[in-house]
């Protein structure tokens, strides 16, 4: 039966690894190559890097920071951050991405999600969704990591995106984002039942159960956090273990030694 | 040397850092030469099946691949798209022609269970049907899949059938063995130590 998959998600700003705080980046964590190094060895199920960043300059920084992951990472990496063409998709499969994920050029351009589905396969092709409620507790869609309001319907906009081709959505409530608070189990539950394709919940995940809650509350196919696996050993397998104490359909926690190659200099790498 | 055929598309570079891992000399190429020359054949490849054949088609591969496999039967481990290639047909977007190596077609994942999300992405439990070396000393076998089509394989073929995967009542094929041809239409790039020791396994195979 297929599992639910639990997914960290890898915020890197400006070459580090970052939390995330309702969109604000702060506390450097660490280098990538350590944060996917830990989580390839332990029991997730994918991983997902987004390149946060503002500068361009560090853009040709995160390419090489994908082609050493890829390296080190024997399952499914999706890479994603201000992707705007496909060019810029080819070049991020070259490095060693096997999904990309796009969110603001999709909504400036929709035939975006046509024109890169069609040439690499919808399974390849996330679309994330950054929503947030308003002064009148109304769900709408932003870009621009948070600092545009689109005003359209998430709903609407999944299901567009759904038309679309796109393979799969993630979806992340801005206001609980690094809160602790659990995700916004309503948010997810309302574009999960009304979608046919795979949605991976994420935003505000502060205790395990709000993974559980997430698939079984949310209706979510994945689970994504970032912060909560931070500082703490083994959280990954940890999260994991819960989950299936809770009764969850997911890959059993294990250890796995993988002879990883060599580890690269940090100034090999940025 | 293995090589991994280069037809734009898909994520060539995984299947490279798998094989790279396990210590084998490969090589991402398209040139008849280097692919003449190599002990085994990689067609890996996610995307549209008739974009993937075209581009095969374009490059001049679809004749290199038939006198390497099915005249000189140099091995071949086809993942995915590179196992829908095989089949005859494929209904993705209109009827397109495949390598006709094996005798079925490709066609969507539906159920009559309207629950189950289409594309098939995740890990799922895969059952083995048929001792087969590529799963050898694997005892979980649990893949990940990334796929909307899938094979129909004609019965007078079942013999090669070597795993299924039941998806939402939908009876996936997920591998095929059929005399210098291995195929998965799950990534064993991408699962993990399960996955590497199936392509350890397809390498000790040509060794």
């Amino acid at each position: 039966m297929l599992k639910n998959r639990l997914i960290p998600s890898v915020i890197v700003n400006n070459g580090n690894v970052v939390q995330s705080k309702q969109f604000k980046h702060t506390n450097v964590v660490s280098n990538a190559i350590t944060a996917v190094d830990f989580f390839n060895s332990w029991a997730v199920d994918e991983i997902i890097v987004l390149d946060v960043s503002r500068h361009t300059d560090y853009r040709d920084n995160f390419h090489r920071i994908i082609e050493g992951l890829s390296k080190r990472c024997f399952i499914p990496l999706t890479v994603g951050g201000w992707i705007k063409n496909l060019d810029e998709i080819k070049r991020f499969l070259a490095d060693g991405a096997d999904k990309i994920c796009i969110n603001t050029q999709a909504i400036i351009n929709p035939e975006f999600i046509k024109e890169s589905s069609n040439m690499f396969g919808s399974q390849c092709i996330i679309v994330s969704i950054d929503v947030k409620k308003n002064l009148n507790d109304k769900y709408e869609v932003f870009i621009d990591r948070g600092r545009k309001n689109t005003g359209l319907d998430p709903l609407e906009w999944a299901v567009k995106v759904q038309d679309y081709g796109a393979g799969e959505i993630l979806l992340t409530s801005i206001d609980r984002d690094g809160t602790k608070l659990g995700y916004d189990l309503e948010l997810i539950r309302m574009i999960s039942e009304k979608i046919s394709i795979p949605v991976i919940a994420f935003g505000g995940v502060g205790k395990w159960q709000d993974l559980v809650d997430g698939i079984t509350i949310g209706k979510a196919d994945a689970v994504s956090a970032a912060n909560i696996f931070h500082y703490t050993e083994h959280s990954t397998f940890n999260a994991k273990e819960y989950m299936v104490k809770a009764g969850l359909n997911v890959r059993m926690p294990k250890f796995y030694k993988l002879p990883t190659p060599r580890k690269p200099k940090y100034n090999e790498i940025f | 040397m293995i090589v991994i055929i280069d037809y734009g598309m898909g994520n060539i570079r995984s299947i490279y850092n798998a094989f790279t891992l396990l210590e084998k000399e490969v090589v991402i190429s398209d040139n008849p030469k280097i692919i003449s020359d190599s002990e085994a054949i990689i067609l890996p490849g996610v995307g549209a099946f008739s974009d993937g054949m075209n581009n095969l088609r374009k490059k001049g591969l679809v004749n290199i691949l038939n006198e390497e496999v099915i005249d000189k039967k140099k091995p071949y481990l086809g993942i995915c798209l590179g196992l829908e290639f095989l089949a005859e047909r494929s209904y993705e977007g209109g009827t397109h022609q495949g390598l006709g190596w094996i005798k079925g077609e490709i066609i969507k994942i539906e159920s009559k269970n309207s629950s189950i999300k289409v594309p098939h992405i995740g890990w799922d439990d895969t059952k083995i049907v048929k001792n087969d070396v590529l799963f050898n000393e694997i005892e979980e076998p649990i893949y990940y899949y990334l796929h909307s089509y899938y094979l129909k394989l004609d019965p007078r073929e079942n013999n090669i059938l070597t795993s299924i995967c039941n998806y939402g009542g939908v009876e996936i094929i997920s591998s095929i063995h059929k005399n210098n041809i291995f195929a998965t239409q799950f990534h064993p790039e991408k699962s993990q130590e399960t996955g590497l020791k199936l392509l350890k396994n397809f390498l000790e195979t040509i060794s």
